[in-house]
C-alpha cells in the first residue's frame, strides 16, 4: 500500500508540468500539437506515461497520441542526448556534401543510421530537410548554435571542445 | 482593461515616426536574418555601438517614437530582415551614404567606427568586389546581384521588422484600411483576380477565384490560414518575407479575411523557422496593441484575429487539406479534393489557404491597384517572383525577379556564374538547375535562356514550386540527385495511399540499384512505369509529383543513367560503387604517396616506378586520388 502510495505520488509529481501545459492550453485536443512540443520541451521526449496521460486527460484515444507523437518528425519517443547535432541535409547543403560532415561524425561519436544517440547519453545527431540557411551550406546547428559552411574538422572539432568541458564539469563535481 | 475601441490613425502614426526619425544623424542597418544572425551579426553590431559609445556618440538601438529630443544627433542601430545576399554576410548598410559593407566581423568595430562613422571615409577592404570584374562596389546598387532585381515582395527589406510604426510609415495597412472601409468584398475579390496573382506555393491558382470561392460559400464562421509551412529543401523564401517584413504577411491575411468573411486567420509556421514565429509573434501582438488586429477594425463591424501555430516536420502539410488536419490536432494526411476548403476547410468550415508570399503580395495590389501590379511580368503570370538561388554558384541568397525571367539571367548576370568543387566560377561547369524543390525538375544549358513562368516551367517537366533553385556544376552525379529527392518524398510520404507509399519505395529502391551496379535494361523501365502509376494513382500533390525529379533527370540525362546501367560507371565519380581506381602509368612519378596513404594496403610499386591498385583489396575510399599530386588517379 505505501509503496503504491509513493509510486504515484512520484507519479503526479513527475507530471506536475504536463498538466500546467494541459490547463493553459485550455484541454483542448485540437492544441494536441502544441501541447506535445511544450510537452517534449520539458522532459526532451515523450514517454509513454507522458502519452497515455496527456490521451487521459484529453479523452481522446492513447492510439491518436500516440499517432500524432509518431507522425512528425519533431516529436521523440525515445530520450535524446545533452547536446544535439542538427545538421541540415537540404538540396543546397546536400550538394555542398552534408553527407561528409555525417559521416565524420558518426566516426568521431561512434553512432550510425541506426543509433543516433550515444550511450552516454552525451550526444544525439538529427538530419533535418532544410534549416533555411541555403546561402550557408553545409549548415549544422549544435545546441541552437547555427554554424555555416561547416568542414569536418570544424564538427569534429566542436565535438572535442564539447567533451573536454563535460570532462571538466564531472571532474569539478566530483571534487 | 479597456473595453474602448481604438481606431489607429495610420497618417497620424506615420508623420509621428518621420518626426521621430528626422533628428537621426545616422542609421546603421545589419541584417537580421537567420543567415547573417549565425555568421554572428548581433554581436557585430554590439560591438559597433559599445565602440561609439565609447567615443561619445549618442547610440539606439530600440528607437523611440514619443520623445524626439533623445534621437538628437544620435545614431539608430536597427536590424533588417533578410536582405538576401546571405552568403556575403553579416551585411552592413550606412544611411545616409548607403554605404554597403559586407564579411564585417566584431574586430572590425573600431575601425568603422573611427574611419566612416566619425571620419566619413570608406573601408576598401570591407566593400564588396564583385568576381568577374574586379571592380569595388561601395553601394549596392552598384552590386550586379541587387541592381538587377526588381523587388515588390521585399521591396521593404530594410525596415525593421519588429518595429510596427516604421511599417505603417511606408504606408503599411493603408491597403487593409481601403479594403475594410471602402471596398466590398467583391470588389477585393474582383481587384484580385484583375491582377492576376497566382499563387506563389507552387500550384500557380489565381488567388482571386480561390477567395471568390470562398466568400460565395455561406457559413457563420470562416477562416484564413496563411502557408508558412516551407517545407521544400533548399527554399527559403517565406522565412525571409516572414522574418524581414512580418506585418505585410499580416495585412495580407486581413484583406483576405475581408474578401470571404472571415474573422480568424491561422499563420502555419515551419517549427525549424525558430525566428520566423518570433518575428511574427511579435507582429501580432504589435498590431493587436495598435488596433490594427481585434474587433471592429477602423470602426467598421469586421473584426480580424490571427494565432500563431508551429509546425511539427512533417514536409506533407504544405498540403492544404493536411495542414488543415494538422491545426486541428491530427496527423497530417490530405483528404480527397472535393470538397475543396474553399465549401469544407478547418473545422469544417470555409477556409481560405495562402502561401506567404502571395499574401506579401495583397496589401500592394489593394493599395496600388490591379493595372500597377501587371506591369511587370507576363499577361499568364503577372509580378515578381522571390527565388532563393543556392548550391554551385557564386552568388548565393534570395532574389526577386519578374516572372518571365531567364534562367541565364538569374544564374549567369545575378549569380555572378557556376562554380567548380573549390568554389572557383570557371564558365563552363553548368550542368543543371533544380527547380521547384522534390516536386520539380531539372532544367539544362539548352533551357537557359526559357523564361520562367508557370506554364513555361510545366511545358519543360518541371515546376516553379515554391521557388527553390538549386544550381549544379559538372561534378554533381544527376542520378544521386534524383534519388536525394526520392528519398526525401520517400520518407515524407504520409502513407495514406498505396501509389505513393509504395511506389516511391520501389523507385528509390531501383534508383539503388542503379547506383550500386545492380540495374540492368529493365530497371530503367521499371523505374519509368512506377513512376508513371505514382504520378497518376496518388492522392496529394506530394505523391502526384513526387516522380518529377526522377522523370525529369531522365528526360535530359538519360545518358547518365545508361551509363550507370550498362557500362557500370558514374561519370562524375560520385557514385562509389562503380568506382574502378586506377593509377595512369604516364602521369605516375613513383612519389608512392598513394601507397602509403592507402588503408588497406591495396597500392603495389616501388621507389619512381609507375605503381598499380590491386581491385581485389580496394575499398574505393579515395585516399589515393586525395594523396596524388600528379593527378594520376582515374575513375574515382
Amino acid at each position: 500500500m505505501q509503496e503504491t502510495l509513493e509510486k504515484t505520488r512520484a507519479m503526479v509529481h513527475h507530471l506536475a508540468a504536463v498538466n500546467e501545459i494541459l490547463e493553459k492550453n485550455g484541454n483542448d485536443p485540437s492544441r494536441l500539437i502544441p501541447i506535445l512540443q511544450e510537452v517534449q520541451e520539458v522532459y526532451k521526449y515523450l514517454s509513454k506515461d507522458v502519452i497515455s496521460y496527456v490521451a487521459t486527460s484529453l479523452d481522446v484515444p492513447v492510439a491518436h497520441v500516440y499517432g500524432v507523437a509518431t507522425f512528425y518528425a519533431h516529436f521523440s519517443l525515445n530520450p535524446k542526448g545533452k547536446h544535439i547535432f542538427r545538421l541540415c541535409d537540404g538540396t543546397a547543403c546536400h550538394v555542398k556534401k552534408s553527407m561528409g560532415l555525417l559521416e565524420a561524425i558518426y566516426k568521431k561519436l561512434g553512432l550510425s543510421d541506426e543509433k543516433r544517440t550515444t550511450d552516454d547519453l552525451l550526444f544525439t545527431v538529427e538530419i533535418v530537410n532544410c534549416l533555411g540557411a541555403c546561402g550557408l551550406a553545409p549548415v549544422i546547428v549544435v545546441d541552437g548554435e547555427v554554424h555555416g559552411q561547416a568542414t569536418p574538422e570544424q564538427v569534429e572539432k566542436i565535438i572535442d571542445e564539447i567533451t573536454a568541458a563535460e570532462k571538466a564539469a564531472a571532474e569539478s563535481e566530483t571534487k | 482593461m479597456s473595453t474602448e475601441i481604438k481606431t489607429p490613425d495610420l497618417e497620424q502614426i506615420a508623420a509621428n515616426y518621420k518626426k521621430a526619425v528626422a533628428p537621426l544623424k545616422r542609421r546603421v542597418i545589419i541584417c537580421g536574418g537567420t543567415g547573417c544572425i549565425a555568421n554572428g551579426s548581433m554581436k557585430v553590431r554590439d560591438a559597433i555601438c559599445a565602440e561609439l559609445e565609447k567615443a561619445g556618440e549618442r547610440v539606439e538601438v530600440v528607437l523611440d517614437h514619443h520623445d524626439c529630443s533623445k534621437n538628437e544627433g544620435a545614431t539608430y542601430f536597427s536590424k533588417s530582415g533578410c536582405q538576401g545576399f546571405c552568403q556575403m554576410g553579416p551585411i552592413l548598410r550606412i544611411e545616409p551614404e548607403g554605404i554597403f559593407y559586407c564579411h564585417v566581423k566584431p574586430e572590425d568595430a573600431a575601425e568603422i567606427v573611427h574611419v566612416t562613422l566619425l571620419g566619413g571615409e570608406i573601408i576598401d577592404r570591407l566593400v564588396y568586389v564583385d568576381p568577374v570584374s574586379g571592380k569595388a562596389c561601395r553601394h549596392e546598387d552598384e552590386i550586379a546581384f541587387y541592381a538587377r532585381q526588381t523587388r515588390v515582395v521585399l521591396a521593404n527589406y530594410m525596415i525593421e521588422p519588429d518595429d510596427v510604426e516604421e511599417y505603417i510609415a511606408r504606408d503599411g495597412y493603408i491597403g487593409a484600411r481601403k479594403a475594410i472601409t471602402e471596398m466590398t468584398p467583391e470588389q477585393v475579390c474582383q481587384t484580385m483576380i484583375d491582377a492576376g496573382l497566382r499563387g506563389r506555393g507552387g500550384g500557380g491558382f489565381p488567388t482571386g477565384l480561390k477567395w471568390k470561392f470562398t466568400l460565395a460559400s455561406q457559413n457563420d464562421k470562416k477562416y484564413v490560414i496563411c502557408n508558412g509551412d516551407e517545407g521544400d529543401p533548399g527554399a527559403f523564401m517565406d522565412r525571409s518575407v516572414m522574418e524581414g517584413n512580418p506585418h505585410a504577411v499580416l495585412e495580407g491575411m486581413m484583406i483576405a479575411g475581408r474578401a470571404i468573411g472571415a474573422d480568424e486567420g491561422v499563420v502555419y509556421v515551419r517549427a525549424e523557422y525558430p525566428l520566423a514565429v518570433e518575428r511574427i509573434r511579435k507582429a501580432i501582438a504589435d498590431a493587436t496593441e495598435y488596433g490594427l488586429l481585434g474587433k471592429n477594425l477602423f470602426g467598421t463591424d469586421f473584426s480580424f484575429t490571427i494565432r500563431v501555430m508551429e509546425g511539427a516536420g512533417a514536409f506533407v502539410c504544405g498540403e492544404e487539406t493536411a495542414l488543415i488536419a494538422s491545426v486541428e490536432g491530427k496527423r497530417g494526411m490530405p483528404m480527397p479534393k472535393p470538397p475543396f476548403p474553399a465549401q469544407k476547410g478547418l473545422y469544417g468550415k470555409p477556409t481560405v489557404i495562402n502561401n506567404v508570399e502571395t499574401l506579401a503580395s495583397v496589401a500592394y495590389i489593394i493599395r496600388n491597384g490591379a493595372a500597377k501590379y501587371r506591369e511587370v511580368g507576363p499577361q499568364n503570370s503577372p509580378g515578381t517572383k522571390t527565388f532563393a538561388l543556392t548550391g554551385h554558384v557564386a552568388n548565393t541568397g534570395l532574389i526577386e525577379v519578374p516572372f518571365g525571367t531567364t534562367l541565364r539571367e538569374i544564374v549567369y548576370n545575378i549569380g555572378g556564374g557556376v562554380t567548380d568543387n573549390t568554389g572557383k566560377v570557371t564558365g563552363e561547369d553548368f550542368k543543371s538547375v533544380q527547380i521547384g524543390g522534390p516536386s520539380g525538375g531539372c532544367l539544362v544549358p539548352d533551357l537557359l535562356d526559357l523564361p520562367l513562368d508557370f506554364d513555361s516551367l510545366k511545358s519543360a517537366g518541371a515546376m516553379v514550386g515554391s521557388g527553390g533553385l538549386v544550381v549544379m556544376n559538372k561534378q554533381t552525379c544527376m542520378v544521386r540527385i534524383a534519388r536525394f529527392f526520392m528519398q526525401f518524398t520517400q520518407n515524407e510520404s504520409c502513407g495514406k495511399c498505396v501509389p505513393c507509399r509504395e511506389g516511391t519505395k520501389q523507385m528509390l529502391a531501383l534508383l539503388d540499384d542503379i547506383i550500386e551496379g545492380r540495374a540492368t535494361a529493365e530497371t530503367l523501365d521499371l523505374l519509368e512505369k512506377t513512376a508513371k502509376a505514382v504520378q497518376l494513382g496518388s492522392l496529394c500533390g506530394l505523391g502526384k509529383t513526387a516522380p518529377n525529379p526522377v522523370l525529369s533527370t531522365l528526360r535530359y540525362f538519360r545518358k547518365e543513367y545508361e551509363d550507370h546501367v550498362f557500362r557500370k560507371i558514374c561519370p562524375t565519380g560520385e557514385c562509389k560503387a562503380l568506382a574502378r581506381p586506377e593509377i595512369d602509368p604516364a602521369k605516375c612519378k613513383g612519389c608512392t604517396a598513394c601507397a602509403r596513404k592507402c588503408p588497406v594496403g591495396a597500392i603495389t610499386g616501388t621507389v619512381k616506378n609507375a605503381h598499380s591498385i590491386d581491385p581485389e583489396k580496394c575499398i574505393k575510399c579515395g585516399a589515393c586520388k586525395a594523396a596524388c599530386k600528379f593527378g594520376a588517379v582515374k575513375g574515382i
